[in-house]
């Protein structure tokens, strides 16, 4: 049975600014709302608790992407739509055009944000690996102000994030990578299109002389929130493409991960499965 | 307690205004308020497609579209694809070439079937699938879906 429709109210912020004000006015008694692709999932369920939404669709100043100085801005209400038909971040980001194909079909691709996709805190979320690769920093507005957030640090567990609750994630700024590049997603999931995760990894390598000189891989599926798997890139950094210790990096990989059994996977086969994508990623890699 | 709002939304041509709690799902505006019952319920988390309607030009599931975030909006139902009698070329298709088995799936299958043809008029089988691939048909098998999308591809494809 799904919600008490007379339990669910919305306020419609008409700008940035009112709506911000509105957050402020009773912090943590507002459930911001964008495409509501999770959201009204809960709700038709009939497990969402009464909530009060602050409707964020008629906000303008969250739409838009954009670049400027070697870093692309994406609005939160950017959606997954945005994401496949901008030509700039098929050519800088691969993997955010990959992550945003991997999430449900069109329907919800239209509908669904990255700012959702972040805010909603799933760990399967598929966005939040390739922005945790291409090393993503969030912007969160409150009428106190600004700041930023490294996005590697932005989730503190299942469902927690550092958000005040007067705050709002506005946008998602990216880097735009430099030199010679390599780009890697890969999601496993029952089926191509409208499955859940059971993992996902996302990785950005740098390149110099044959060696890795940068590298960050991002995690979904395989701990409470989405992850750095850490002590995999530490083994890697420095190392030759022609000997990548691809087997120890794989080790270091099961420090990173506390993948949990559910409907979707058992824990183990989740560790094994990230430890083999892992070393196809490398494979790949060392290819380069 | 959510105060009802005045809803005024444009479907498939004609202007409409009704009153609804805000967080009403369009798939319940469409069938209760406005007798559109050609618009199904299927699994109502995102997942079938089988309430798929086009808003604004493009599909979404009404099921996870609050009322309040289709104020002034232009939505197309099953309803607004025939002329009249005059079926649509890929609605003749699938009368045709069989894409319509039980037929719960066709309206989402074919407001998806359409917003694909209008972006992509000679879409290939990949196209078709993913184009389709929001929406479940648990009859046919796809292939004849597949064969139909193509027939009216090649009949001069679009919408009406």
């Amino acid at each position: 049975m799904r919600g008490y429709l007379p339990d669910f109210d919305v306020r419609v912020p008409a700008s940035l600014g009112e709506a911000l004000a509105l957050l402020a006015q009773a912090p943590g008694t507002l459930t911001p709302l964008a495409g509501g692709t999770d959201l009204m999932v809960v709700y038709n369920a009939g497990r969402l608790k009464p909530t009060r939404f602050l409707d964020l669709s008629r906000i303008d100043e969250l739409r838009g992407i954009r670049e400027a100085a070697g870093a692309m801005t994406f609005g939160a209400l950017s959606t997954f739509t945005d994401l496949r038909e901008c030509a700039a971040v098929h050519r800088h980001f691969p993997n955010l055009v990959k992550s945003a194909r991997a999430t449900g079909a069109l329907a919800i691709q239209n509908r669904g944000t990255l700012g959702g996709n972040i805010a909603n805190a799933s760990p399967a979320a598929d966005t939040p690996p390739s922005l945790l690769a291409y090393g993503a920093e969030v912007e969160l507005l409150s009428v106190r102000g600004s700041r930023r957030v490294a996005y590697d640090r932005f989730h503190l567990g299942y469902k927690v994030m550092d958000l005040a609750p007067d705050e709002l994630v506005a946008a998602i700024h990216v880097p735009l990578p430099t030199g010679r590049g390599f780009h890697y997603f890969r999601k496993v999931g029952t089926r191509q299109a409208q499955a859940i995760s059971k993992v996902c990894l996302a990785a950005w390598a740098r390149v110099e002389g044959g060696v890795v000189a940068d590298l960050r891989i991002g995690l979904g599926s395989v701990a409470p929130a989405p992850i750095r798997a850490r002590h995999a890139e530490a083994v890697l950094l420095g190392q030759a493409l022609a000997t990548l210790p691809i087997e120890a990096a794989q080790a270091a990989l099961l420090e990173d991960i506390s993948p949990i059994g559910d409907i979707r996977a058992t824990a183990r086969y989740r560790s094994v499965v990230t430890r083999n994508v892992l070393g196809h990623m490398l494979r790949e890699l060392a290819t380069l | 307690m959510a105060d009802r709002i005045d809803l005024t939304l444009k479907v498939n041509g004609a202007d409409h205004r009704v009153s609804v709690p805000p967080f009403a799902r369009l798939l319940d505006v469409l069938r209760e308020d406005l007798r559109l019952t050609g618009t199904k319920e299927g699994c109502g988390e995102g997942e079938c497609g089988a309430c798929t309607v086009l808003l604004n030009g493009r599909v979404v599931n009404s099921c996870l579209v609050p009322a309040v975030q289709v104020q002034g909006a232009e939505v197309v139902t099953i309803e607004g694809l025939a002329d009249g009698e005059n079926l649509s070329s890929l609605q003749a298709a699938f009368l045709t070439h069989n894409g319509a088995q039980c037929g719960f799936c066709t309206p989402g299958m074919l407001l998806s079937a359409t917003d694909l043809i209008n972006r992509c008029p000679n879409p290939s089988d990949d196209q078709i699938r993913d184009g389709l691939s929001g929406n479940l048909c648990r009859c046919t098998g796809y292939a004849k879906i597949l064969d139909s999308v193509h027939a009216a591809a090649a009949d001069g494809g679009a919408a009406r």
